[in-house]
């Protein structure tokens, strides 16, 4: 009985969670344009996404954001954990209360101070902004993958190679690093994922110039239901989707 | 040697240091700055120090914006412990090998585009959407419900997007939980609602106020939900965005930035003394968090 009630609860929850979702993906193979009622199935969308040359634009622009950013953020991050775990230094109790309070910090806060620092050390909006406070806010994820990583080690090992003689930049490539590698990636992965999926930073410290993909989804769906914009919302799903399900399967083989 | 221990060190601290300095700490100190300055039409700021803008955001307008959308995010706090509590308990009671496959279904949507979920809830709570569609064919209403651009969408928009965030503290909390205290209090006589609200809900209290925080600190400032599925029901966030972005207002617009994060770290400060409270009670610490 309770397990039954039990079954049925969480399925329910995981319906509705999933409803959504369903529904825009369905939509995309929609042939009515406004997707009130199934009109048979169709690619055109599709087609119609990839002639949109700004839209394109966006996605490339979107993209090499993300890569840069993620590859970025995950070799401050990874060598920061590294010097939060291994190091006793002064300002070390700042420096992890910083890392702390940039993962809190509401998202439309850390906006309007990019902002403003951009501004006063004179960053022009577009490109270079966007990547420097993409890396910012992918930052803490790294630390925090790889730091709960290390965690795990065996600290003797590191002694061990100490008492030996080995340099700290060869104790960090040789045996932290290589350990370390799953959660490294899978910091990346998120980066990606998280630097693709920015509405709220991006939309403060974008320029003109340098359109990327979800504030132009923004831009598109305010006005409206478009076929367009859900055709080019699944792919967004779709490759969020496949990186996360990595990402997860890269932490689950480590454990 | 020496010459190469110090410096990976070197780089491994200063990196890190060097980046959240100059992109975290110097900008927020900067936003409390901007927050006394005057705003300035050629400049966007100018000089004269003073508390304008703080003695603005009590303007009734404002204040309504605000108690709105606190009393919003409260809301959407609510309904996710309310579904996050059972629904993490569901999971802690299920088999093992069960409960990861549960927990990732549940995380996955927090990776995929926030944007692109809330659009997607457009297509159910739209006046010719999944909802109304539904309830127009069995004949339950005659014209359809406005659900779309209502302080309901807000609510439901928010829990639907944070509800990740609530679960997973929950579940880390409840995991903890030894199993052999609900059984000495059942052999001792206690029934079952008693064993929850005497036990269970105690030691959880640090998953309970953690993830409450999870999702009352983004909440407000999440524009885009208000935008696509409130209508004129605005969030902090809206109004912000609007002094950033149009009225080109920075420092009023800085100052209501400061009194948010004044307001969340009020809350920050109920948790740890929460915290604190339930580990001198029961003994456990919040290491989870």
């Amino acid at each position: 009985m309770i397990r039954t009630f039990r079954f049925g609860f969480l399925a329910l929850i995981l319906f509705f969670i999933y409803l959504p979702i369903g529904v825009l993906v369905v939509n995309s193979f929609n042939d009515s344009r406004y997707g009130t009622s199934w009109q048979g199935f169709t690619l055109k969308w599709y087609e119609r996404l990839l002639a949109n040359e700004s839209l394109m634009t966006a996605a490339t622009h979107s993209l090499t954001i993300a890569v840069v950013a993620a590859t970025v953020a995950t070799i401050i991050g990874t060598l920061g954990a590294v010097a939060l775990y291994r190091y006793q230094f002064r300002g070390k109790a700042a420096l992890s209360s910083m890392v702390f309070i940039s993962m809190l910090t509401p998202d439309i806060v850390m906006a309007i101070s990019l902002l403003i620092i951009f501004i006063a050390i004179g960053i022009e909006l577009g490109f270079i902004s966007l990547l420097l406070a993409h890396i910012t806010f992918c930052l803490p994820f790294v630390i925090i993958a790889v730091y709960s990583r290390l965690r795990g080690f065996d600290v003797k090992m590191l002694e061990a190679a100490r008492d030996l003689g080995a340099s700290e930049s060869r104790i960090f490539w040789k045996i932290i690093l290589p350990l370390a590698v799953p959660a490294v990636a899978s910091g990346w992965l998120l980066s990606f994922t998280l630097s693709l999926d920015d509405v709220i930073v991006s939309a403060f410290v974008t320029g003109p110039g340098y359109e990327i993909l979800p504030l132009k989804v923004y831009s598109m769906v305010r006005v409206g239901v478009s076929p367009e914009v859900n055709a080019i919302s699944t792919l967004l799903l779709v490759v969020s989707l496949v990186l996360v399900i990595i990402s997860q399967l890269l932490l689950r083989e480590e454990r | 040697m020496k010459q190469h221990i110090s410096q990976f060190r070197f780089w491994a601290i200063g990196l890190i240091t060097v980046w959240l300095a100059l992109f975290v700490f110097v900008p927020n100190l900067l936003v409390l700055i901007t927050s006394f300055l005057t705003r300035d039409t050629v400049n966007t700021i100018a000089l004269p120090v003073n508390v304008e803008n703080y003695v603005r955001t009590l303007d009734l307008l404002y204040l309504q914006v605000l108690v709105d959308s606190l009393g919003m995010s409260l809301l959407a706090m609510i309904v996710c412990l309310l579904i996050g509590y059972p629904f993490a308990m569901c999971i802690v009671q299920l088999p093992k090998r069960w409960q990861p496959i549960l927990l990732f279904l549940v995380i996955l949507p927090f990776w995929t585009n926030s944007l692109v979920r809330t659009y997607a809830l457009q297509f159910i709570l739209g006046n010719k959407g999944l909802i109304n569609n539904l309830l127009l064919s069995l004949g339950l209403i005659e014209k359809p419900l406005q659900l779309l651009y209502t302080k309901f969408a807000v609510v439901l928009g928010l829990s639907y997007i944070l509800l990740p965030f609530m679960v997973l503290p929950l579940f880390s909390a409840l995991e903890k939980v030894d199993v052999r205290l609900l059984h000495a209090a059942k052999d001792l006589g206690a029934g079952a609602f008693s064993r929850f609200w005497r036990i269970t809900v105690p030691l959880t209290s640090p998953g309970i106020v953690a993830g409450c925080l999870m999702v009352l600190l983004p909440a407000m400032g999440m524009f885009y939900i208000s935008d696509l599925l409130g209508g004129k029901n605005l969030l902090l966030g809206n109004v912000i965005k609007t002094q950033f972005l149009n009225t080109r207002d920075w420092p009023f617009g800085s100052a209501l930035s400061v009194l948010l994060i004044v307001l969340l770290g009020f809350m920050l400060w109920l948790y740890f003394r929460a915290a604190k409270f339930v580990s001198r009670q029961g003994g456990i610490n919040d290491s989870d968090f």
